[in-house]
């Protein structure tokens, strides 16, 4: 039975994360920026599980499950304080959050 | 009869199901970044995740991609669109100048290419008899090397929790 190349699943990790840094640059609200940087952790995620794979040993599934906690953790916060700026600002575009006292 | 056998055989193959998953998690990541409307954005980043499972699933690792399916498309983005509709969030208005949309695409293409060239070179053949089972990933996990470290991330789930409820609290 054939398997999938390391190379294939590491191009698309590449592929992937290049796509959240330009949805980075690229957009101007800040929860889809944030959505972006969720599709960077996942890329990385992807190349943990290749390599895991290809090295046989279980290492990377186990950084990637701390990943995902931290993932967890950021989203968490990281929402909070989008709901604290929405308030104080009554905007989500990131060219308004240039000053961190107000 | 001989024929929708192979052709059977080609659909449920390994590296066929992993080419189309990764279309179809390319192609809603550049829907994600793509739509106006965050909505949108987050349902095709759901898309993203879940094909992402189901790929972890045919790298091996099945715990793996039932944690990415219950943590990342189920809590961590429930909570982005319970967010979005709490927000009451607007279409977004087109992002800066051409300059920055150029320069962004310009910036991303340079990566891409640093970062095909680096994996280029890279080719390691799976390794045979890999037990990525749940029992030996929890032997792992539980073991002498990551067992602090996993009740550390339990101090930072807790830090995170207060952290959020008192930033996103109506008068601190």
């Amino acid at each position: 039975m054939t398997t999938i190349p390391l190379q294939h699943a590491l191009f698309l990790s590449a592929l992937l994360f290049c796509l959240g840094v330009v949805g980075v640059f690229l957009r101007r609200n800040v929860i889809t920026v944030f959505m972006c940087i969720e599709l960077m952790l996942n890329a990385v995620n992807l190349a943990f599980v290749a390599f895991s794979r290809a090295l046989g040993s279980l290492d990377g599934q186990v950084l990637v499950f701390f990943v995902m906690t931290v993932a967890a953790a950021e989203a968490a916060v990281g929402l909070a304080i989008v709901i604290a700026l929405q308030r104080h600002k009554d905007t989500l575009d990131l060219d308004a959050f240039n000053v961190m006292k107000w | 009869m001989a024929g929708i056998d192979r052709l059977l055989q080609l659909v449920v193959s390994e590296p066929f199901l992993f080419y189309v998953f990764s279309a179809t998690a390319v192609a809603s990541a550049l829907g994600v970044i793509l739509q106006r409307n965050p909505i949108h954005s987050a349902f095709a980043l759901i898309v993203t995740l879940c094909s992402l499972s189901a790929i972890y699933g045919l790298l091996g690792s099945p715990f793996i991609a039932a944690l990415q399916v219950i943590v990342y498309a189920g809590a961590i983005m429930v909570l982005f669109l319970f967010v979005l509709m709490l927000l009451n969030v607007r279409k977004e208005e087109p992002a800066g100048g051409r300059a920055t949309r150029t320069a962004a695409v310009l910036l991303a293409l340079v990566l891409a290419a640093q970062l095909g060239a680096a994996l280029a070179g890279a080719g390691a053949t799976p390794a045979a008899g890999f037990d990525a089972s749940t029992a030996s990933f929890a032997r792992v996990l539980f073991g002498a090397r990551f067992v602090y470290v996993f009740e550390a991330t339990s101090i930072l789930i807790v830090a995170a929790l207060v952290g959020a409820i008192l930033v996103a609290k109506k008068d601190p």
